[in-house]
């Protein structure tokens, strides 16, 4: 039998990730809405992404809380101490996809009363695949599937592929054209953004990984 | 004539000895332990690192503190009690027929989970084992080495001659750390030596057996799984009277291997 100490124990550990579940959830609405704005030049859709971002802090702020009080109070060990470990540094993954999503917003804001030099497709497919690996990611943490490692790896090959490609392609427009140099380098920031945080995506990976098995992932830096 | 031959036979199997791998100072082969009927022990294979602390935890009632108590005979005293299998110490196996009690208690010493120093003074205590060993030491030299070991010297080098029963609880641990010191021994084993104490006195003790472990070789059971934590090098973990994990503390307390080791460390059952 469980002894009742353990269950409430048990319970704020579950209520750990849950917390760290919904700031998934809220960093990869912030990358949705921070594209749609950049797509649309919404500048509505950036404030939101704004609260949003604040949110996000607002839980890395409170998960870190919880996950120190559990480990001065709890003393937890294995599994556990693996599983608050992996909370504690997933959130400045998390964390850090919120705030480039607020700084693509900014690219949105500078972009603001400008029309796109042309229609916008790849940098939108980029932020598809780069959600894709944050959903993944946070699925991988709330399922504990370890096993998710290597189809992020291959999406993040993907991705690395696409900033190569569109950072070529708006380099050639900005070659043609100097007008163009302005909005080009602000594509060029948020190719470098997604690409950014398809790396969070799989750091949160292999935290999970460690969680589930002990083993740190060790790779090239 | 007899006598002599018997004498030369016991010299003869005394020597018999098996040769232990190099840095493990004990060992147990299929050792099994009974109360009456009540198998306590079963098939234990354990081996005991020199020159470190190894903890034995477990649930109450697993069977820690009766492995820890074997290591140096203590069971013997219960009539009920019987053994298979072996405890080597050195080479040496310890339950053989011929083998002295006496001498093994000599070279494994023991500290209780409550502390019992005897109603003497405080530099008698220590210095009791070695008029009962017969041993050729300076009474001085003795009390005052063993309580530096036991980091107790400071305290107590200006009230020698007072009752050692006047002394707080975590002295009087610290004490009977000492007086276990005194004779020399190779192994110490404790049996819960800080579950009586706070957690000052527990931290001076924590701090002592990291202190111990460069001459003796340790042996602690505790209930505190923190402590085991921080005090060993190597974790067994008991259960229902078996060896269920035996491993480096650091792999025991961040990645056990059995499910039953990581359910009890993490506080699931027990």
């Amino acid at each position: 039998m469980v002894p009742e100490v353990r269950r409430a124990y048990l319970e704020e550990l579950k209520e750990l990730g849950g917390m760290v579940e919904e700031m998934g959830d809220l960093a990869i609405e912030a990358i949705s809405l921070a594209i749609q704005g950049l797509v649309e030049l919404d500048e509505e859709k950036v404030k939101k992404v704004e609260d949003i971002d604040a949110r996000i802090y607002a839980y890395d702020r409170a998960i870190e809380k919880k996950g120190l009080n559990l480990i001065a109070l709890q003393a937890p060990v294995a599994k556990d101490l693996r599983f608050i470990g992996t909370c504690l540094k997933i959130i400045t993954d998390l964390d850090r996809i919120g705030r480039y999503s607020m700084d693509i917003g900014k690219v949105t804001q500078r972009l603001s009363g400008k029309t796109h030099m042309k229609k916008l497709v790849s940098i939108p497919y980029m932020a598809q695949l780069t959600m894709e690996m944050v959903d993944m990611a946070v699925d991988s943490f709330v399922e504990g599937d370890e096993a998710k490692l290597e189809p992020i790896y291959e999406r993040e090959e993907k991705v690395d592929a696409l900033y190569d490609e569109i950072f070529r392609e708006v380099l050639t427009y900005m070659i043609e054209d100097p007008k163009y140099i302005s909005m080009g380098t602000q594509y060029v920031l948020v190719i470098r953004y997604l690409e950014r945080m398809a790396d969070h995506a799989c750091n949160i990976v292999e935290r999970v990984v460690y969680m589930e098995t002990g083993e740190m992932v060790e790779h090239d830096i | 004539m007899i006598n002599k031959v018997l004498e030369l036979l016991k010299e003869e199997k005394a020597c018999q000895r098996i040769s232990l791998p190099p840095g493990i100072k004990a060992k147990t082969s299929g050792f099994s332990l009974w109360y009456g009927s009540t198998k306590a022990l079963k098939d234990i294979n354990i081996e005991i690192k020199e020159n470190k602390v190894t903890a034995i935890i477990g649930p109450s009632g697993c069977g820690k503190s009766t492995l820890l108590r074997c290591f140096n005979r203590m069971n013997d005293t219960i009539v009920s009690v019987r053994t298979e299998g072996n405890i080597w110490l050195d080479g040496y196996d310890i339950y053989d027929d011929v083998t002295d009690c006496v001498d093994i208690r000599r070279k494994v010493g023991m500290v209780f989970q409550k502390p019992n120093p005897f109603p003497f003074s405080i530099a008698n205590n220590i210095y009791y084992g070695c008029q009962v060993n017969d041993m050729d030491v300076e009474k001085d030299e003795v009390v005052e080495r063993c309580l530096k070991q036991a980091a107790l010297w400071e305290e107590v080098k200006d009230r020698l001659s007072e009752n050692a029963l006047s002394l707080s609880g975590g002295q009087q641990q610290r004490l009977c750390i000492a007086r276990a010191l005194a004779i020399e021994p190779e192994v110490i084993l404790m049996d819960e030596p800080c579950s009586a104490l706070d957690p000052i006195a527990t931290a001076k003790i924590e701090d002592l057996i990291h202190e111990l472990k460069k001459d003796y070789t340790v042996v602690i059971v505790t209930h505190n799984m923190q402590q085991a934590a921080r005090v060993s090098d190597y974790t067994a973990y008991m259960y229902l009277g078996e060896l269920i994990e035996f491993g480096k503390t650091k792999q025991i307390f961040e990645k056990p291997r059995e499910e039953n080791t990581e359910k009890y460390i993490t506080g699931r059952f027990g």
